[in-house]
């Protein structure tokens, strides 16, 4: 596996890049306890793109792990979980936006950086948009859904060091936001970097 | 088969004022419905034999990009289940239609729309040429006689056909028949879309969804008392954003 990619993306910011077919993405948790917010597009049709209730469907289980495809709004598998040492990753939580924020935290917390932010300008970079943000990828973050229906964001089971790699099953642009959120555990109240590796 | 004028219609629930309806239209096994709902309106989704699957999105009407956003709405309510009382959220932290009555308590959060591939998979085909389509189709249909096109189609929601989770993650599918229904609240001017199409899950190998019946009538806006707005803070928050985007 030869490396051809090495990047640190920052706390709190945005990523994104295309991974070709055959490629395989490895995200790396550096200090633990880090959420990372991701959607898949097809480089070559971006109105095709990740869907998680596909996904769901497709192996009849929320959580993502090693064997999960990660599929398309179209049916397709985009990139397939090939490695996993946290064992457990969430598909139904969605991203924390400016919006929901003042929902769930107050009001107060309107002008706090968010996921949505992320998502939406580096979209645009690509000549994408709000109309292309749909339900995401929360790799290092757990989420289970309990007899009652009530769902935890619980603390995370993710540690320092841990990854979690996904091969492309065709040419993917993946669009990462390093998550901001300060206000419930998903990050330990303290955002981190994490770092992304392409080998192929 | 849509009653015009929606007032003449027969089949009328005994509850619903009929000489007030402003819609009332039976969906048969693979028909859509797509319709602009104004604030305050109530419409009722009727399963009449039990056997109905509504598979459904809502848009704002008149700014289509903000949308039904089923990540907030299991989220911000801290629950991945619906029912009664429960707020269908928007991407931008407003609710978009409260649930003010469900008789049903079979719904669907986590599985999304039948595809083209799923019906073809289970039946034989999937299109809407054919005689099993399917919903995300369907969607697609209605969203671009809004103008609107594929990436418009947020993930969306089943009533009536009920999937619950395991512990570790495994979907469980309901598909008990049960006539029953469920009643929606506009909380701001809505596009609201559904098809009546076997659900994703239904293990059946015929294709099978009995009729759909939707009435609708026109409400008052909810008022500033009403439980629903006053269940959580993070509902009357909800509220008051829709408030300061009205005023």
């Amino acid at each position: 596996m030869n490396p051809v990619y090495d990047f640190t993306i920052p706390a709190r910011a945005p990523w994104s890049h295309v991974v070709k077919a055959g490629q395989s993405l490895r995200i790396v948790d550096l200090e633990g306890n880090q959420a990372v917010d991701c959607i898949l597009y097809d480089a070559a049709d971006p109105t095709e793109r990740y869907s998680a209730q596909e996904t769901i469907v497709a192996q009849n289980n929320l959580f993502l792990t090693v064997g999960t495809k990660l599929m398309s709004t179209e049916g397709r598998p985009m990139m397939t979980v090939t490695a996993d040492n946290v064992g457990r990753h969430d598909t139904i939580g969605g991203a924390c936006s400016c919006e929901s924020n003042t929902l769930r935290y107050g009001h107060h917390t309107k002008h706090q950086h968010a996921c949505v932010e992320n998502f939406i300008y580096e979209l645009g970079q690509h000549g994408l948009g709000k109309r292309d943000v749909v339900s995401n990828i929360n790799f290092f973050m757990n989420v289970p859904v309990m007899p009652d229906g009530a769902l935890g964001i619980v603390d995370g089971i993710s540690a320092p060091g841990k990854f979690v790699e996904l091969k492309a099953d065709r040419d993917t642009l993946v669009v990462i936001s390093n998550c901001p959120q300060i206000n419930n555990p998903c990050n330990g109240f303290n955002p981190t970097p994490v770092r992304v590796t392409i080998t192929e | 088969m849509q009653t015009l004028p929606a007032n003449t219609a027969t089949h009328v629930p005994e509850d619903i004022d009929a000489k007030q309806l402003i819609w009332a239209e039976t969906f048969s096994s693979g028909e859509y419905g797509s319709r602009v709902l104004k604030r305050g309106t109530r419409v009722r989704l009727v399963d009449v034999d039990g056997d109905a699957c509504c598979q459904f999105i809502v848009h704002h009407a008149s700014r289509p990009y903000e949308r039904l956003n089923v990540a907030d709405t299991v989220k911000v309510q801290w629950n991945g289940y619906l029912g009664e009382g429960k707020l269908l959220l928007s991407d931008m932290g407003r609710v978009l239609m409260s649930i003010v009555r469900d008789t049903s308590g079979r719904h669907d959060t986590f599985c999304g729309p039948s595809t083209a591939w799923s019906n073809a998979k289970r039946y034989g085909d999937g299109e809407n040429y054919s005689k099993q389509p399917n919903a995300r189709d369907r969607f697609l249909l209605a969203l671009l006689k809004h103008g609107m096109g594929k990436k418009d189609i947020p993930p969306s929601l089943n009533f009536f056909k009920g999937v619950t989770i395991g512990e570790d993650g495994s979907l469980h599918f309901n598909g008990d028949a049960k006539p029953s229904f469920i009643e929606l609240r506009a909380e701001m001017d809505v596009l609201v879309t559904f098809a009546n199409c076997p659900h994703v899950l239904d293990p059946r190998p015929g294709y099978t969804a009995s009729p759909l019946r939707a009435f609708a009538w026109q409400g008052p806006p909810t008022l500033a008392d009403d439980p629903i707005r006053n269940a959580s803070p993070e509902a009357q928050r909800a509220f008051e954003n829709v408030d300061d985007w009205l005023l």
